[in-house]
């Protein structure tokens, strides 16, 4: 919470003044029961004409004054949260984008979209509330009470024993209900899940004639739910009886011992009256109360839920190699001046993990070369690739890029040598062209076109109403998965990166043009050094060298016919694609 | 207020429907209510009365003071015994329609023709089901009792004050309907700032997604900052509007509050006139007073009753929709039986399949399937073959019933499945899809699906026989592991191996199965692919073929394209016609893909 009221800093004025006219407005609403009672008492006890209306001159002002009041608070208000929410919103995006991948991995795409949207909303509206109703509402309760004592102290004293009781009452029902609000909404999740499940699973269950079996589990879960929220439902259904009954009953004692102390000559018809307004009051106040506080605990545990998330510290540091600065590689090894990137003992364990994803990865690339990596799922594949920008540093020994540790640089510098396109063929909405000058913001048409012939994408976007201005919608949800994979490697081309990485970036395209980008790739001018991962041999088996990886260990490197000849894994990953002729049909 | 129009009246006359089970709790809500709403407008007046036995010091008589507060507390009691037992009711009344018409929505649900399936969203149907049902209960249930308590208030106000003093009563008719334009005013103003507000936070929602989602991506081309500036850009726009129609929405309430005061002067100064002309006692006057403060506030609520009751209206249509959707045709009755009995009392098809004269389109205006034959003999295998997205999937809809031809019949057995029960046709299919369906729970209550009653070594020789005992045994807590909604926590190659298993464990005498294993390992591969060449062993299979050796091996092929079949045969005779097969085969034959 208290990074978050930084934000609030800028907005500190506001923050004051909008409760304290809110408190302004509440006054003039303490001080209505006595102009009644002046109005009982003088005016209509001594016949005094314009005094009645005198009074209610003065009850239409303080109406107007207190509209005016509680405009200027709704304004600072709102002012105030709204502003509040943006800028930490902001910075919350802010900081997601300096995170790393480890960072990301930990927390979670689902989570950061979660906390920048309802959960900011939450503690906007928490916010406005709080500033508008927390003083308010006390101020009211106790406003009342005070104002009864002026009346006459002995009085008040009946209030000094009902608000406690109120308290004890409102206060208590929220209390026990709460949690059992909570197991409420887990029955309702489980409702809510299996539904789902039916839905989507609608061809399993019916395959396996299951759909009675569903509808009797469903049951038993629906009821779970019913039987739960009548049992909340009793609960919080006490609350308005039982408060009903002690207002009432303590303003019939007020009336009873207001009637002995106005036989004493002690207090006023009109001031009876006064006494009664106030008891009025209280309840509605508390009530109110009773809501905001829960509001406002949403709003904190939310904001709590957005502090954490801005508490993250990012995991990586980067150094200030860029262009223009030569830092000498430190370090034990010597690399060739044509090196473009090496591996030495690599390793890499992820947060939280217990085992190493990647164990002692030795490799050395030249400059143009093509390197082919291939294993299984989950054998470390993408692992490897990704700590060539940094997006994952090694636990353990060095990769480096062009002779220096990736450390060395500074993000931007290291990245833009780098054109990747991963796995997920992500686009972003927008135009095509808007899409490809991610890869360099400078790029000319010409270049554009270039990337497009080169990825085999040229023919499908031409084709498109408006060509490169064609509509990309959100996540390139108008686009096949084939046409998505072609333009995330455009978009790594247009980049004439030194170093391209495709991984996996030919498994939505059919096997015609697959070869054909993979014969464009081969004739590019300068060729990149380029890293292919796949799981298939026949897209990596012509590549210079072939890393082989299993269970994250090294477990073979060189062309296809060496591996072909010495490495086991190879071979079976080989021969289950190719089959030998006599295991046809095994 | 709007008129209802003639689908809501329909919808009404549903949703009363729903209610007939519990009109007991219904109409005592209502006479409750009324009970309640008369008695505590009873109560102010019982105080007046009190007042007025209060006047001054020596006029105070407290034996008339004493009955009325002792009337008082018995009123008391039985306002809040009435409230309470209303609050009852509404619950039960709430609460048991909604179970009512979940399992009502759920049970349509299994029904439901898969096309009404394929055609809707999950997160659509999941939504009326959930949410369109809280909402249809709260608002409907919920905001009838308001509006009848309201304008039972209402009414009854008036009553109670008309029949003490009409000039009063029309100094607070008079002034009340103010705060309704006013708050009508307010609405109309702030509905635009409303709506720009929403616009934009659903562009900015979209935004957050798309950058977040792509957070990867967005550092690895160094575009954090573009991203950031583009976000300033909605975020600032967002203040803007939601600053707007923050403020003017909160104006409201001061506006009618202020309204209200109005009232309650007007109240005060008329009142204590008729008050000096003897027309009215002090403790009529209070009475009046409180009625002021607590009648426009009915009038207030109102307002946003009827826009819940329209919207609760709303939801209850989308429910009943659902809930009346036609059903897929049902099942033969009589039913012809499919298959004979075999020496354990099971009904076991040979798995003959006769495919005769089949059209079959999923809109009318796109044919897809015409004229269709085919017939596969026991034990034979049929290969699906053709690009991604040819429609393979149509043969698995007919196969299963997911979807019914429009012309032509199915046989199996010779029985047309039409005339069979679609349960006794599923249960002499095993089906595995590419897409792995598996129900939150543990692996052992997944692997039991298609048969509960099987036995801890039946299940464990199913998995053997799969190739999942082994990773199974590796997790956590083994069978007993818990997995997530659509499989959470295990790999794609697992699930597929689960499914597998499930299939293993029930064995029907007829197989169809999807090999589409792209994202598996062809290490894994291999393993599934000798788990479904154990399970092909003598049972008719229909496999989705990506493989050559399946495809080789088939003695059927189905080619596809665009939807339809376009060529069938066995290897040779479809490579010798040269057709799309042999262009699709050499293809990837050329490329040296044979794993296609």
């Amino acid at each position: 919470m208290k990074k978050l009221i930084v934000y609030l800093k800028e907005y500190k004025l506001e923050s004051i003044l909008g409760p304290l006219f809110k408190l302004l407005e509440a006054s003039f609403d303490l001080i209505v029961p006595l102009v009644m009672a002046a109005i009982i008492d003088k005016g209509i006890a001594a016949g005094d004409k314009s005094m009645i209306f005198k009074m209610g001159g003065v009850l239409v002002a303080l109406a107007l004054v207190g509209m005016i009041c509680a405009f200027t608070a709704q304004y600072f208000s709102a002012k105030a949260a709204v502003g509040f929410s943006s800028k930490v919103r902001h910075a919350l995006f802010s900081h997601i984008q300096e995170l790393s991948y480890a960072d990301q991995d930990h927390t979670g795409t689902a989570t950061f979209i979660t906390r920048l949207t309802s959960d900011i909303n939450q503690i906007q509206n928490g916010l406005n509330l709080a500033l508008r109703l927390l003083l308010r509402s006390p101020f009211i309760v106790f406003g009342a009470m005070v104002m009864a004592f002026t009346v006459n102290a002995r009085a008040a004293l009946i209030f000094v024993v009902t608000i406690p009781l109120l308290s004890v009452v409102v206060f208590g029902v929220m209390l026990v209900s709460i949690p059992l609000f909570r197991k409420v909404q887990s029955a309702l999740d489980d409702v809510l899940g299996i539904t789902r499940e039916n839905l989507t699973g609608s061809r399993v269950i019916r395959a396996f004639n299951k759909e009675a079996a569903e509808a009797e589990d469903f049951d038993t879960k629906n009821e779970t739910l019913w039987n739960l929220q009548l049992y909340v439902g009793r609960i919080s259904a006490i609350m308005s009886p039982v408060t009903y009954v002690i207002i009432n009953a303590a303003t019939l004692v007020l009336l009873w011992s207001g009637a002995i102390k106005v036989d004493r000559g002690i207090l006023t018809q009109g001031q009876v009256i006064a006494l009664v307004n106030y008891m009025s009051q209280i309840l509605i106040e508390l009530v109110k109360l009773a809501n905001l506080i829960i509001q406002i605990n949403k709003a904190l545990a939310c904001a709590n839920r957005v502090q954490a998330v801005l508490d993250i510290e990012p995991s990586q540091t980067f150094g200030t190699l860029g262009e223009n600065t030569t830092v000498l590689p430190a370090g034990a090894f010597s690399l060739t001046p044509d090196t473009v990137v090496a591996f030495q003992h690599a390793c890499l364990t992820y947060p939280g993990a217990g085992a190493e994803a990647l164990t002692d990865i030795n490799l050395r690339v030249m400059k143009g070369q093509t390197i082919g990596i291939i294993g299984g799922t989950g054998s470390g594949k993408t692992s490897v690739i990704n700590m060539i920008p940094r997006f994952y540093d090694a636990t353990d020994g060095e990769v480096r890029v062009e002779e220096q540790p990736v450390q060395y640089y500074l993000k931007e510098a290291l990245r833009a040598k780098i054109g990747l396109v991963p796995q997920k063929a992500q686009l972003f909405q927008g135009t095509i062209r808007e899409n490809l000058l991610w890869g360099n913001p400078d790029a000319s048409e010409e270049a554009l076109q270039k990337a497009l012939e080169i990825s085999q994408a040229k023919e499908f976007v031409d084709q498109k109403e408006g060509g490169l201005d064609a509509v990309v919608e959100q996540n390139g949800r108008n686009l096949s998965g084939g046409q998505r994979q072609r333009l995330t490697i455009a978009r790594a081309l247009v980049r004439q990166p030194e170093i391209l990485i495709l991984d996996d970036s030919a498994s939505a395209l059919d096997f015609a043009t697959d070869a054909k980008l993979r014969q464009a790739l081969e004739h590019l001018d300068p060729k990149p050094t380029t890293f292919i991962v796949s799981q298939r041999t026949s897209s990596i088996m012509h590549a210079d060298q072939i890393l082989v990886l299993d269970d994250g260990a090294q477990v073979g490197l060189g062309t296809h016919e060496e591996l072909l000849e010495k490495c086991e894994v190879y071979k079976e990953i080989y021969y289950s694609q190719f089959p030998k002729k006599e295991e046809v049909g095994a | 207020m709007t008129v209802i129009n003639s689908s809501q009246k329909e919808t009404l006359r549903k949703v009363l429907r729903a209610i007939r089970p519990y009109r007991v709790y219904l109409i005592g809500s209502i006479l409750l209510a009324a009970v309640t709403v008369v008695l505590t407008l009873y109560i102010p007046i019982l105080i007046g009365q009190a007042v007025d036995h209060i006047a001054a010091p020596g006029r105070v008589s407290f034996d008339k003071l004493k009955p009325i507060l002792l009337r008082g507390g018995i009123i008391i009691v039985i306002t809040a015994a009435a409230q309470w037992v209303m609050n009852i009711c509404n619950n039960r009344l709430t609460y048991n329609i909604v179970r009512d018409v979940r399992r009502d929505a759920f049970r349509k649900i299994g029904v439901l023709p898969l096309s009404y399936i394929d055609a809707h969203p999950t997160g659509e149907i999941v939504s009326r089901v959930i949410a369109d049902a809280d909402q249809f209960a709260d608002g409907l249930l919920m905001g009838f009792t308001q509006l009848f308590t309201g304008v039972l208030t209402i009414i009854g106000t008036l009553g109670f004050m008309l029949s003490v003093n009409w000039l009063i009563t029309i100094v607070v008719v008079v002034i009340t309907p103010i705060s309704l334009f006013v708050a009508a005013f307010i609405a109309k103003r702030t509905f635009t700032m409303f709506r720009l507000q929403s616009e934009t936070r659903g562009e900015q929602t979209a935004l957050i997604d798309e950058m977040i989602g792509g957070q990867k991506v967005v550092q690895a081309f160094g575009h954090e900052k573009a991203a950031i500036s583009r976000f300033a850009e909605v975020n600032e726009r967002l203040r803007r509007y939601s600053l707007r129609a923050t403020f003017f929405s909160s104006l409201t309430n001061p506006a009618t509050r202020f309204v209200n005061s109005l009232v309650y002067a007007g109240v005060g100064v008329v009142g204590a006139f008729s008050a000096l002309r003897g027309l009215l006692t002090i403790g009529q006057l209070s009475a009046f007073l409180s009625y002021a403060n607590q009648y426009t506030k009915p009038f207030n609520e109102i307002s946003g009753v009827v826009t819940e009751l329209q919207n609760a209206l709303a939801c209850a249509a989308r429910l009943f929709e659902l809930i009346e959707e036609e059903p897929q045709t049902p099942d033969a009755d009589p039913a012809e039986a499919l298959g004979s009995v075999d020496e354990n009392g099971v009904r076991r098809a040979e798995g003959r399949v006769e495919i005769e004269n089949v059209s079959f389109s999923y809109v009318p205006e796109q044919r897809l399937i015409e004229n269709f034959n085919l017939k596969v003999a026991p034990g034979q295998r049929v290969a699906i073959v053709g690009p991604t997205g040819c429609g393979k999937t149509t043969m698995i809809n007919l196969l299963m019933r997911f979807y019914d031809p429009q012309k032509g019949a199915i046989y199996v057995d010779g029985t047309d499945v039409q005339k069979a029960t679609r349960k006794d046709l599923r249960s002499q299919y095993g089906m595995v899809l590419q897409e792995t369906w598996l129900k939150a729970g543990t692996i052992r209550e997944n692997i039991v699906f298609g048969k509960p009653d099987a036995t801890e070594d039946e299940m464990i020789a199913a998995a053997k026989a799969s190739h999942a005992d082994s990773f199974i045994r590796r997790l956590p807590q083994g069978y007993d592991t818990v997995i997530g909604e659509e499989g959470g926590g295990l790999s794609q190659g697992q699930k597929q191996l689960l499914c597998i298993t499930r299939l293993m464990l029930a064995l029907p005498p007829m197989l169809i199965l999807d090999e589409a294993t792209s994202s598996i390992d062809t290490r894994t591969e291999i393993r599934i692919q000798r788990a479904f060449a154990k399970m092909m062993q003598g049972r008719t299979s229909f496999i989705v073929a990506h493989r050559l050796s399946t495809i080789q091996e088939a003695d059927i092929i189905l080619v596809m394209r665009d939807g339809r079949i376009v060529e069938q045969g066995d290897h040779e005779s479809l490579l010798k016609r040269g057709g799309f097969y042999a262009e699709l085969y050499n293809s990837q034959f050329a490329l040296g893909r044979t794993d296609a």
